[in-house]
Formats: C-alpha cells, sequence, structure tokens
C-alpha cells in the first residue's frame, strides 16, 4: 500500500522504526484489506459490478480475504518487537490527552502535538480499524453461513456489515491520505527506517 | 523498552505509569458497538429506510442510491461479460415438449397481446423496489401456441448470457402474473436490467426473472437453475421460500 516516496539517501542519521515483522504484518494486512475493498465495491456498486460479473468468484475471493485479514496481526504476536509496539499503541499518556485536545481545538504547532512512538491518532485508528475489522468478520460470517442463524440475524448483519463497510472506506481514505501527506512515514514503513530529525519533529517523546 | 515514558530510562515503569489501556478500550468498545447494532438493527434499519428513502426522491445526484438501503435496482451477473442484443439480432426459441416449436423476434413478441403488472420487486439478498411496473407476453400464451405435450411438467429457461439458468413447474409457468417482459418501468428493458427481454415472475424473488432470456423448454420434470445448484429454493415464494418472511410481492 506504500507509495514510492522520495530518493532515500541513507545517512548516519537514522533511527530505527519499524522491524521486518512489522512491515510484513502491515504489509499483507493492507493488500488483504485491499482486496476486501476492491471486491466489496465490484459487489456493491452498481456500476462496477456491471463492470466485473462473475459474482460467485467475487463473492468467494472476498470471503477468503476477509477471513484472512486478522492472520498477518496473530502471526506478528511471535515478535517481540511486534507486542512491543501493540503496547505502545495500546497505552495512552498525559501527552496523549494533550495531541487530542490540540485536535479538537485544531491547534497545529508542534509544541501541542506531543507523541511518543505513535501519536495519539494513530493509536486510535489502530485499536478502531482492529475492533472494526473483527465486527466485520463476525457479521460477514453470519451473512456467509446461512444455516447458522435466523434470518432477523442475518438481516441485522447485512445491515452492519453494510453501514461498516462504508464508514471503513471513509476512515482507510484518511489513513492513506495522512500517508501520502508524509513520505518520511511512508519510508519508515518501507524501509525500517527514519530520520532522526524526522523522528525528534514528529515524535518528540519517542527514543528509539 | 518503554519509550512511552521516556522520563525515566533504564527503570520499568510501574503500572500507573505505563499509560491507560485506551486502545484496549477503543477495541473492545468498537465489537461492542457492533454487537449492539446487530441487536438493534431491525429498528434502526426501519428508520433508515424511511428516512432515505424520502431523501433519494429528493436527491438529484443518484447518491443515495450508493448508501445502503438507499433503494432502487442493483446489477447482477453471473458472468464476465454478456452480449448486447436487439430487435436486429434478439431471437427467442420456444422447444422442447411441444408439438410447435418457434423462433419469436423481438418484433414478434412486441405484436402479441401485452399485459401491464405493477407489483413490488423483492431480491432474496434484501432489496426491495415498490411498485414496479412490468409489461410483456403472458408466459401461458406463448406456451399455449406452442402446444405443450402430455407428459410434460415443468419449463426451463435459457439466457444469452450464457451461463444463467431457470426453472418453473408447469402450474407456476401457467400462472397469469408470469410475464415474457418487454418493458419494465414503463420503458423498453434496457441492457443492465436484462434486455431487450426478460423473465418476470411476480410471486417470486428475483432471482426466478432471468435476465436476457433467449430460451424456453418445456420439459418433463424441473430442472435446478444457476442459484438453485448454489443452495436457493427452487419453488421461491416472496415470504415463503429461503428462509426469509417478507410480504408477499403477488
Amino acid at each position: 500500500m506504500t507509495l514510492r516516496a522520495e530518493a532515500h539517501t541513507p545517512a548516519a542519521t537514522e533511527v530505527r522504526r519499524f522491524g521486518p515483522v512489522q512491515k510484513w504484518v502491515h504489509r499483507t494486512t493492507a493488500a488483504l484489506m485491499g482486496v476486501c475493498v476492491v471486491t466489496a465495491a465490484f459487489l456493491y456498486v452498481p456500476q462496477f459490478a456491471e463492470l466485473v460479473g462473475r459474482r460467485e468468484l467475487v463473492v468467494r475471493v472476498h470471503e477468503c480475504a476477509g477471513l484472512a485479514l486478522p492472520v498477518p496481526v496473530l502471526v506478528g504476536l511471535v515478535s517481540r518487537h511486534f507486542r512491543a509496539d501493540l503496547g505502545h499503541l495500546n497505552r495512552f499518556g498525559p501527552h496523549d490527552k494533550t495531541w487530542l485536545l490540540a485536535v479538537v481545538s485544531r491547534d497545529k504547532r508542534r509544541s501541542s502535538r506531543p507523541a511518543a512512538k505513535f501519536n495519539a491518532g494513530q493509536k486510535i485508528y489502530a485499536s478502531w480499524i482492529a475492533g472494526a475489522t473483527l465486527v466485520m468478520l463476525g457479521t460477514g460470517l453470519i451473512m456467509w453461513f446461512t444455516h447458522l442463524t435466523s434470518i432477523v440475524w442475518r438481516t441485522s448483519a447485512t445491515f452492519v456489515h453494510d453501514w461498516l463497510a462504508l464508514t471503513i472506506g471513509i476512515v482507510i481514505a484518511g489513513h492513506i491520505g495522512m500517508a501520502i501527506g508524509d513520505p518520511e512515514a511512508r519510508s519508515g514503513l518501507r524501509t525500517g527506517k527514519v530520520s532522526r530529525e524526522w523522528a525528534k519533529r514528529e515524535h518528540p517523546l519517542w527514543r528509539p | 523498552m518503554n519509550p512511552e515514558q521516556p522520563e525515566e530510562p533504564g527503570k520499568p515503569a510501574p503500572p500507573t505509569q505505563r499509560g491507560t489501556p485506551v486502545g484496549r478500550r477503543v477495541l473492545l468498545g468498537t465489537i461492542g458497538l457492533g454487537a449492539l447494532g446487530v441487536v438493534t438493527a431491525p429498528t434502526l434499519q426501519r428508520a433508515l429506510e424511511g428516512f432515505l428513502g424520502a431523501a433519494a426522491g429528493k436527491d438529484p445526484t443518484g447518491l443515495t442510491g450508493l448508501l445502503p438501503n438507499g433503494g432502487g435496482f442493483r446489477y447482477y451477473s453471473v458472468t464476465t461479460s454478456v452480449p448486447h442484443k436487439d430487435a436486429s439480432n434478439y431471437r427467442l426459441t420456444v422447444g422442447g415438449l411441444v408439438d410447435r416449436p418457434k423462433t419469436y423476434s423481438l418484433d414478434d413478441l412486441r405484436a402479441l397481446p401485452q399485459t401491464r403488472l405493477v407489483k413490488d420487486v423483492q431480491c432474496v439478498t434484501g432489496w426491495r423496489v415498490p411498485d414496479t411496473p412490468f409489461e410483456g407476453v403472458r408466459l401461458s400464451d406463448l406456451l399455449d401456441a406452442a402446444g405443450v405435450r402430455s407428459g410434460a411438467g415443468a419449463v426451463h429457461f435459457t439466457c444469452f448470457d450464457g451461463a444463467y439458468t431457470e426453472s418453473l413447474t408447469l402450474d407456476q409457468a401457467r400462472r397469469s402474473d408470469v410475464l415474457v417482459a418487454l418493458r419494465m418501468q414503463d420503458k423498453e428493458i434496457g441492457h443492465a436490467h436484462g434486455g431487450p427481454v426478460r423473465l418476470y415472475v411476480a410471486p417470486m424473488y428475483f432471482y426466478k426473472s432471468a435476465k436476457w432470456l433467449s430460451g424456453i423448454t418445456v420439459t418433463e420434470h424441473v430442472e435446478r437453475g444457476y442459484w438453485e445448484h448454489r443452495g436457493y429454493d427452487v419453488d421461491a415464494w416472496v415470504g415463503k421460500s429461503n428462509g426469509r418472511d417478507d410480504d408477499p410481492t403477488s
């Protein structure tokens, strides 16, 4: 999902942000999510459905990609570094409150946006998308295995699946938009390294 | 090890200093909201359908049609691409256990007595389009013209997309609300809606109303159609099949 950034010059002033496991988890999750979103568009948006057809095949691909979506994170748990990052994403300190308040009051000064390895926005995004993915998985399974539940539950699951899909689409577009706006953050996920200057500017409380 | 609290390097931070597990709360909260959404969906859906239905009527952009429950038809095709046919090359053949097999052109069908029905369309996936006019030739007229032989018990339909098939029992096929439709919503049926000619089986879920109809074959027994091989009910009465309880459409 990462886009090509400007030529990246390795320098002694670089710091390590992500290891191979984090990079792999992000890449495979992004690819699977991409497949889910694209096949969902083929199933859902009439113009795309008309273009692609082959409904049964598209449904099968969507189901398989959705089922596999949590797997990269589960596999990543074997890595100590990945587990440590999940810990950083989970825990909120006083500086995260400051960061969120600055967002609410549209305060764009760097000094009002303190962040450690991840800023509060990234933390909330990660937790929300993880929860939303599990809701999509649950409702998706109810829609997939129609004999498991009654029609009322299936219709209800479809309702939540549809609306949450729309919400996830918008949120992911925001996530990609943020990444497009920050080439060095993207190169951090691609190469695993970022410049010390960027780290100090964007994540002043982070001690790599 | 814990860069969240850089003030105390080297020391393992006590639990209170590790920060609040807000991430976990957001995750569990999202799952909880999802579950609550499923439980309250029937109520929410009714309210939204009312609201979106009203909004769609006043929406010139058509964007509300893309929202879930936004109303309108959805395009489903089981093949990659479907050839386009018009009055110059469209043909409908009637054959099988009949005395007089026949091939109709679009103009032949237009010359026959037409019946107009206005009923709801109900898809087995949940969407419903109210009061949709369909107009065309009664299937029973075509069957009578062909002369169904004794021993026949069912009618099989094939489509020029090359893949879709459907079936009805002879009794179902002879109902007065089963049409070989040439017009839908008071317009000629466009390609996306299965034009120029599609089947219209008013009392059944819409997968029975095969698009791009090209062949009618009278058979001894019911042969399962495309979706019926994949688990859908053969007798697809709206509200009495496929585990659904929608209001009947005809």
